[in-house]
């Protein structure tokens, strides 16, 4: 699960994780009195930042044509015509797809002066099945694209489970960072409680992108999160009921969602031959196998290995929403799920559905033979195929012909 | 003859008296696998199905039947618990079925079980089978929820993170006539056990193992540990396939560990280290077993 900057915010900010002072508005008028306070405290530039899942906010475009996610302003009254072009409004992003996302939330904040920029992140290494601490002299840009072109200025630290983080992993790394005096003292607290931000919320990743060496008004330098992303263990919600308060679904995939409530793993693909596998692995060898055959596959979707009558009935509704979807092919390996039941649960979906689309089913394991006379018997036209081979030829063929 | 466990190995099962382990321990005891025991707390005492004894606690089962490897069925927020129980009394091999446990959870079930004597297979994958000399297999050691009746005994070791993709290659082999040494499902967690190339290197060194089937996935970088070692050390041939080719990146593909994140653990990448590695490439799911037997 993903979270918003706002609520990565919230939680680094309860772990004493030190940011510029911002407060979340959902209005222009709230907007315009959170930038007076600021102002009236002693800002004196103000960042407004849109609130979605996606990257690449700054650059975007909303499209009634404003330009930029993320504004800066001087005015109250700046900050609240800024505020009423992008609220209520959708912001196209590198991440977003065409279709953009609506912003219904801002963030209002102080703008530092920024001297320098860092990284800072906390994930999982899987080689070393630990979390590891990773930062950069390089902040503010794309950390894939650093790691590739300069390796060496990414400095790793793996954590020990048992013992979590300690100061002088932080020290470590605040030297290797090259900073000095008082702000070695302000990293560890950051380093500390951004790995305390990851663990205790079972994050799968914390970015800090860039952690700013800022100048203070009094003339000090400070160490400040100015940008936070969060994302979660979907594994582990189950124990963090406040943190599954966060889950926002108007930015999800519709369709991805309403999969969900059937616990059917669905993933919306950009090509015309939807599948419906069981088991995760099958099911992404078979968008492979229909590439190899030269269609393109619609989606992944894992009905998972002990799929139900209603389960079937419920990936085809979810597949035929798809208008792309010009051809569906069924490959399911019936290990211990007999292979009788899914046919009939095929045949119940394809009746329930209308079903007007080219259907390819390849049946295999237990019960396969009463299986596939009740496919036979059904009076439908399915095309059925013995191995994924066949299947995948014989849908690519149908949605190319049909 | 087989590796990690033998149709002679005594097996218990942790959570026996859910629905789901229930239901698998019974196929397994109709397989003819040796269950001799089943661990509930505060149901010790009672019996299953009605010959197999149920106990409070892993030690108990183990003094009492002489077990020596585990089938966890245990739900995700007690499953790390459950392993390391199995770990703490000293069982050979614990085979941790479980979907859906916190990753953290496995992190720190990695931590507790450096330098203990104890394998873990697993968690979120379908378990290791050994199969019988029997009809259908029948014989054979079954842990965990493979069909039983697809494999066929015989001198093929199969390794690989999915469930249904395993059982694909396996009813593929037997369908051609070549049976099976030992087909372990290592699961589609991000942190689980037993790797790759852990069961390579067991393949390798069992004699009545003649060739390997991998099948790997997209996410993290195992496939290509697996491919290295295979390369400098492997006198056996090994074919693979990976799937998710087409899966796109930054999006999780069902199991938690497929993932392609920072440009990294893309099928390119796991292909070209197989071919670097001599490893035959299956073009297609569909040819996972014929590209094995023409390399033998």
């Amino acid at each position: 699960m993903n979270t918003h900057e706002y609520q990565a915010r919230q939680l680094l900010g309860q772990r004493m994780v030190a940011q510029p002072a911002w407060e979340v508005c959902e209005t222009p008028d709230a907007a315009r009195a959170i930038a007076a306070q600021l102002l009236a405290d002693g800002a004196t530039i103000i960042a407004i930042k849109s609130q979605i899942h996606a990257g690449g906010r700054g650059k975007g475009t909303f499209k009634s044509g404003f330009q930029g996610g993320v504004r800066i302003c001087k005015t109250a009254e700046d900050v609240y015509e800024k505020a009423h072009a992008m609220l209520g409004n959708v912001l196209v992003t590198r991440q977003t797809g065409p279709e953009g996302r609506l912003v219904r939330k801002l963030i209002i904040a102080l703008a530092p002066d920024i001297r320098k920029e860092l990284y800072l992140a906390v994930l999982l290494d899987r080689e070393l099945s630990r979390p590891v601490v990773i930062t950069s002299t390089e902040g503010g840009m794309d950390i894939e694209e650093v790691a590739a072109r300069t390796p060496e200025k990414i400095i790793k630290e793996p954590i020990d489970p048992a013992l979590g983080m300690m100061p002088y992993q932080a020290r470590k790394l605040a030297l290797a960072l090259g900073l000095k005096g008082d702000l070695i003292a302000q990293a560890v607290k950051v380093l500390l409680g951004v790995y305390k931000t990851w663990w205790e919320c079972d994050a799968s990743l914390v970015e800090i992108n860039p952690l700013c060496i800022v100048r203070t008004r009094e003339g000090n330098e400070a160490l400040l999160a100015v940008d936070a992303k969060l994302s979660l263990d979907d594994n582990a919600l189950y124990r963090h009921p406040d943190l599954q308060a966060m889950r926002d679904l108007a930015e999800e995939a519709p369709l991805e969602t309403e999969a969900g409530k059937f616990n059917l793993n669905y993933i919306q693909l950009d090509g015309n031959i939807a599948c419906l596998v069981n088991g995760a692995g099958l099911a992404m060898a078979t968008m492979d196998i229909i590439q190899h055959f030269g269609g393109r596959p619609a989606n992944f979707l894992d009905v998972g290995g002990g799929a139900s009558q209603e389960q079937v009935a419920a990936a085809f509704r979810i597949i035929l929403q798809d208008p792309n979807v010009k051809g569906i092919l069924v490959n399911i390996f019936g290990g211990i799920m007999d292979c009788n039941v899914i046919a009939s649960g095929i045949v119940a979906a394809v009746k329930e559905t209308g079903l007007s689309l080219p259907l390819v089913v390849r049946l295999e394991g237990n019960n396969v033979q009463a299986g596939n006379r009740t496919l036979a018997a059904a009076g439908l036209t399915i095309i059925r195929a013995d191995t994924m081979a066949e299947a995948a030829r014989k849908v690519v063929q149908a949605v190319a012909t049909g | 003859m087989s590796i990690l466990v033998t149709p002679n190995t005594r097996v218990l099962v942790q959570g026996i008296t859910g629905s789901f382990g229930a239901r698998h321990t019974q196929l397994s005891l109709e397989y003819g696998t040796q269950i001799v025991a089943g661990v509930t707390p505060g149901k010790g005492g009672q019996m299953f199905d009605p010959k197999v004894p149920i106990f409070d606690t892993v030690a108990e089962a183990m003094q009492e039947t002489g077990a020596t490897a585990s089938a966890v069925f245990v739900p995700p927020a007690y499953a790390a618990d459950a392993i390391l129980e199995g770990v703490d009394a000293g069982l050979d091999l614990v085979v941790c079925i479980t979907e859906g446990i916190p990753i953290n959870d496995m992190v720190k079930v990695k931590r507790a079980m450096a330098g203990r004597k104890t394998r873990l297979i697993g968690p979120n994958c379908p378990g290791i089978v050994t199969p019988g000399a029997g009809e259908d297999s029948r014989g054979g050691c079954r842990i965990g929820i493979a069909p039983g009746y697809i494999h066929k005994q015989g001198h093929i070791g199969v390794v690989s993170r999915s469930g249904t993709l395993t059982y694909e290659a396996v009813w593929q082999l037997t369908c051609r006539g070549a049976g099976q040494s030992t087909a372990v499902g290592i699961g589609g967690d991000p942190v689980n056990g037993l790797t790759h190339l852990d069961v390579i290197k067991l393949f390798e060194a069992d004699p009545e193992t003649h060739g390997i089937i991998m099948i790997g996935e997209i996410g993290g970088s195992a496939e290509e540990e697996a491919a290295d070692w295979i390369r400098r050390n492997a006198r056996k041939p090994v074919a693979g396939f990976i799937a998710g080719a087409t899966a796109p990146p930054g999006r999780r593909m069902g199991h938690a560990g497929a993932i392609v994140s920072g440009g990294k653990g893309t099928a390119a990448a796991k292909i070209a280290a197989f071919k670097a590695a001599g490893i035959g490439v299956a073009p297609t799911p569909s040819d996972m077993a014929d590209t094995l037997l023409k390399m033998m």
